[in-house]
C-alpha cells in the first residue's frame, strides 16, 4: 500500500466537522426544500397552482419567512439551484435570510437518475461532471453542505449487486469532491418503499446497501466526521399487508444502522419517503426512544413531511401565507421534539398531517 | 438480490450475543493462552525450560488454578487444541476448572499462515477445511468462542489490496462457520508493528484493513452482535524513531475504530503485539479515557502482556507456583482496571513488566 496522500488538511477537516455538527445539533434537523422544477410541478398541481418560477419563489418565501422559532429546530435547509439565487419580496436573497437565522445553507447537486442497462429498471445518479467547479461556486455563494440522492428499489431481483455497487461508488465520488471544496456531503442512498416486502426484508437490504456505501466512502478516502447520512427508515413496503408499530420500525431502523454506520458519522438525517407528516414524526420519536445505544444524532431531513400542511394552507393565495408559515413552524417544532424523543403525539387524526404522501416511484 | 435466507435463528443469535457480552462484561478481558507448540517453545526457551507437553501443562495449570476472584478480571481464556484436553494434577480438565470459575472457554481455530504468491512476502491464513466439523466438536467439548489470527504488515507495497481482501475474506468465512456452530468468532486482523512507519501511517492502514474486514463480514452475513474484534492498537512501527504518548496512541486507535467498527460489535479486545506488560496496560487505560464516543467495550486479549512476569517468576519450578499466580493476578487486575479507565500506575514495575516483548515478524 502506498503511503497515504492525505485528501484533506487538518483545517479542512475541522471546518467540515464543525459544519456537520452545527446542522445536527441537539433538537435540530433539516428542511429539504430542494424540489426540482419537475417535483414542484407535482406539488403545486395538487393544490391547483401553476408551476411558474414566481410561484415557486412565493412558496419558498412562505417557508423561509418563518420567525425565530425555527432557529432551535432547523439546523439546515437544502436548496435547489434556482432557489439559491432567488430573493424575497424585499429583495433580500433567501440565502441571507436563512444564514441570518443561524441555519446552514445546503444545495442539491445531483442531476437526477439514469438507467443502468441490463438491470430490472434500476438506476444510478448523474452529476459528477464539472462537480468540483460547481461546488466551488456554490461555496462562494453561501452553501456549506450538499445533497445527492441515489435510488434503490426492492423487488424479486433487486437491488442487484451492480446497482448497489454503482450507486455506492457514485455517492463516494460526489462526497470526495464536495469535501475538497469545503462542502459537507449528505449521502442519500434511498431504498424506495414501493413493493409488498415486509419489515425484515427492508432491514436486510438496508444493511447491505449501507455496508456498501461505507466501504465505498472508505475506499474514496472520505472523511466520515465531515459527512451526514440521509437514509430511509426501515419500513415495510407500501403494499405490505402487515402493519408495524413505530417501535418496530424504530428497532429495525436503529439495528440496521448500528450494524453498518460507523460511529464517526456525526448524524443520521432520515428522509420521510412519502410517510405522512404525523407518521414521520412518530417514527422519528420512536427511533429516538429506542433502547439500543447509538453514537450518532438521529434526526430529520424532511421535504414533504415538513411542508404538506403548509402547502395545503397556502394554496397559492398570499392571504394564506401567514397561516401556511405557521403550519410549517408547527411541523418543524414537532420534529425538533421527535429528534429528542420528546414528542407526545398530536392526538389529532386527519387533515394533511395524517394523509399519506406516498407517490409511487418517487423522483424529486 | 435473492430473498434473504437467514443465516441464524433468533435463538442462535441470542446465544451468540450473550456469550460475547459475558466475555467483556464489567471491565473483563481475555487471557490469550493459545500459544502453539512452537510459540510456547520460544517462551519456555527464554526462561530456560524444556518445551515438553508436561511443562506446557504445568505452566497452564498454575495459571488456571488461581483464586476464583480472577473471574472479576478475566471473562474468557483462549486455549490451544492440546490444552483443551489437558487436565490438572488431580485429573480435572482445565476447561472445566475455567468454566467453574465462570470463565468462557475459547479455542484457537486457524492453522497458521500460507504465502500469497505475487506479493511482497504477504500471507493469508489456512484452516477453513473441515472447520465446521471441528467447531461442532469443540462446542461439544466446552468451547464457546473461537479465535483466528490474520496477519498484515506495513512495508513497501504492503499491505497490498490482495492481502487485505484475502485476509478479510478468510476471516469472514471463519466467522460465518463459527456462528453456525454456536461459537462466537473473535476476528483478529493484526497489522504487525514491524517497520519504521509513524503513528499516522499505522492509523491509515488500520482504517483500510478494518473497513475491508467489516465489509467482508457483512457480505458473508455474519451477525456482528455475536462477534468480538481483536485488533492491534494503532502504534508507530517498532523501528520508528519518533516516540508517542499513551494519549496519542489512544486517540489514533479510537479514531481508527470509530471510523470503521459498527456500534453493533459488543467488544474490542486489543492484542498486545509485543508491548511490555506495563505499556499494554497504560495504553488500554488511555484508550478508555479517550474523549471520543466509544459504543463498544474496549478491553484486552493479551498473551505476552499478561504472562511475561508470571513466566519469569515460574522459571519451571513448582515451588514458584504462588509467586507465578500472584504475578499473573496482578497483571489481570491492572488490565481490568485499565479496561474501565481506572488504572493508576504505581511506578513500581518489575523488570519483566517493562521489558519489550517484541519479536520480529511474530507468528504464534
Amino acid at each position: 500500500m502506498p503511503h497515504s496522500y492525505p485528501a484533506l488538511s487538518a483545517e479542512q477537516k475541522k471546518e467540515l466537522s464543525d459544519i456537520a455538527l452545527r446542522i445536527v445539533a441537539p433538537g435540530k434537523g433539516i428542511l429539504a426544500a430542494d424540489e426540482s422544477v419537475g417535483s414542484m410541478a407535482k406539488r403545486l398541481s395538487q393544490i391547483g397552482v401553476e408551476n411558474t418560477e414566481e410561484n415557486r419563489r412565493l412558496y419558498r418565501q412562505v417557508l423561509f419567512s418563518a420567525d425565530d422559532r425555527v432557529k432551535k429546530c432547523i439546523g439546515g435547509v437544502i436548496f435547489f439551484h434556482e432557489t439559491l439565487y432567488q430573493k424575497d419580496d424585499n429583495g433580500v436573497p433567501f440565502v441571507r435570510t436563512i444564514q441570518d437565522k443561524g441555519i446552514v445553507v445546503g444545495i442539491k447537486v445531483d442531476k437526477g437518475v439514469v438507467p443502468l442497462a441490463g438491470t430490472d429498471g434500476e438506476t444510478t445518479t448523474q452529476g459528477l461532471d464539472g462537480l468540483s467547479e460547481r461546488c466551488a461556486q456554490y461555496k462562494k455563494d453561501g452553501a456549506d453542505f450538499a445533497k445527492w440522492r441515489c435510488v434503490l428499489k426492492i423487488s424479486e431481483r433487486t437491488p442487484s449487486a451492480l446497482a448497489i455497487l454503482e450507486n455506492a461508488n457514485v455517492l463516494a465520488r460526489y462526497a470526495s469532491i464536495c469535501q475538497q471544496n469545503g462542502i459537507v456531503p449528505i449521502v442519500e442512498p434511498e431504498i424506495l418503499p414501493d413493493g409488498d416486502h415486509d419489515l425484515k426484508r427492508c432491514q436486510y437490504v438496508t444493511e447491505k446497501v449501507l455496508a456498501a456505501v461505507y466501504k465505498a466512502l472508505s475506499d474514496h478516502h472520505v472523511y466520515l466526521e465531515g459527512t451526514l447520512l440521509k437514509p430511509n427508515m426501515v419500513t415495510p413496503g407500501h403494499a405490505c399487508p402487515i402493519k408495524y408499530s413505530p417501535e418496530e420500525i424504530a428497532m429495525a431502523t436503529v439495528t440496521a444502522l448500528r450494524r453498518s454506520v460507523p460511529p464517526a458519522v456525526p448524524g443520521v438525517t432520515f428522509l420521510s419517503g412519502g410517510q405522512s407528516e404525523e407518521e414521520a414524526s412518530l417514527n422519528l420519536n420512536a427511533i429516538n426512544r429506542c433502547p439500543l445505544p447509538r453514537p450518532w444524532a438521529l434526526t430529520f431531513s424532511y421535504g414533504r413531511a415538513l411542508q404538506a400542511s403548509a402547502l395545503n394552507a397556502w394554496r397559492g393565495q398570499q392571504d394564506n401565507a401567514g397561516a401556511a408559515t405557521e403550519e410549517f413552524i408547527k411541523r418543524a417544532e414537532v420534529n425538533g421534539l421527535a429528534a429528542q424523543g420528546k414528542y407526545e403525539g398530536s392526538g389529532e387524526d386527519g387533515g394533511a398531517a395524517a394523509q399519506s404522501l406516498y407517490v409511487a416511484n418517487h423522483a424529486y | 438480490m435473492a430473498h434473504r435466507f437467514p443465516a441464524l435463528t433468533s435463538e442462535q443469535k441470542k446465544e451468540l450475543s450473550e456469550i460475547a457480552q459475558r466475555i467483556v462484561a464489567n471491565g473483563k478481558g481475555i487471557l490469550a493462552a493459545d500459544e502453539s507448540v512452537g510459540t510456547m517453545g520460544n517462551r519456555l526457551q527464554r526462561i530456560k525450560v524444556e518445551n515438553t507437553e508436561e511443562n506446557r501443562r504445568q505452566f497452564r495449570e498454575i495459571l488456571f488454578t488461581v483464586d476464583n476472584s480472577i473471574n472479576q478480571s478475566i471473562g474468557g481464556v483462549i486455549l490451544f487444541h492440546e490444552t483443551l484436553y489437558q487436565k490438572d494434577s488431580e485429573g480435572k480438565l482445565f476447561r472445566n476448572i475455567l468454566k467453574e470459575k465462570g470463565i468462557v472457554v475459547g479455542i484457537k481455530l486457524d492453522q497458521g499462515g500460507a504465502p500469497l504468491a505475487g506479493t511482497n512476502k504477504e500471507t493469508t491464513i489456512q484452516g477453513l477445511d473441515g472447520l465446521s466439523e471441528r467447531c461442532a466438536q469443540y462446542k461439544k467439548d466446552g468451547a464457546d468462542f473461537g479465535k483466528w489470527r490474520a496477519v498484515l504488515r506495513i512495508d513497501n507495497q504492503c499491505p497490498s489490496n490482495l492481502a487485505i481482501q484475502e485476509n478479510a475474506n478468510a476471516l469472514a468465512r471463519y466467522a460465518s462457520i463459527c456462528q453456525q456452530n454456536g461459537l462466537v468468532p473473535i476476528v483478529e486482523p493484526e497489522v504487525i508493528p514491524d517497520g519504521d512507519h509513524d503513528l499516522e501511517h499505522c492509523q491509515y492502514v488500520t482504517e483500510k484493513v478494518l473497513a475491508a474486514v467489516y465489509k467482508a463480514l457483512n457480505d458473508h452475513h455474519v451477525y456482528l452482535e455475536g462477534t468480538l474484534l481483536k485488533p492491534n492498537m494503532v502504534t508507530a512501527g517498532h523501528a520508528c524513531t519518533k516516540k508517542y504518548t499513551p494519549e496519542q496512541v489512544a486517540m489514533a486507535t479510537v479514531t481508527a475504530l470509530h471510523r470503521t467498527v459498527p456500534a453493533a460489535v459488543p467488544g474490542i479486545c486489543f492484542l498486545s503485539g509485543g508491548m511490555s506488560e506495563e505499556d499494554a496496560t497504560l495504553n488500554l487505560n488511555a484508550i478508555n479515557l479517550c474523549p471520543l464516543p466509544k459504543p463498544w467495550k474496549l478491553s484486552f486479549s493479551y498473551g505476552r502482556a499478561l504472562q511475561a512476569s508470571a513466566l519469569a517468576a515460574w522459571s519451571g519450578k513448582a515451588a514458584n507456583k504462588k509467586a507465578t499466580q500472584e504475578a499473573f493476578m496482578k497483571r489481570a487486575l491492572a488490565n481490568s482496571q485499565a479496561a474501565k479507565g481506572q488504572y493508576v500506575h504505581t511506578g513500581a514495575s518489575s523488570a519483566a513488566s517493562t521489558q519489550s516483548l517484541f519479536t520480529a515478524c511474530y507468528t504464534y
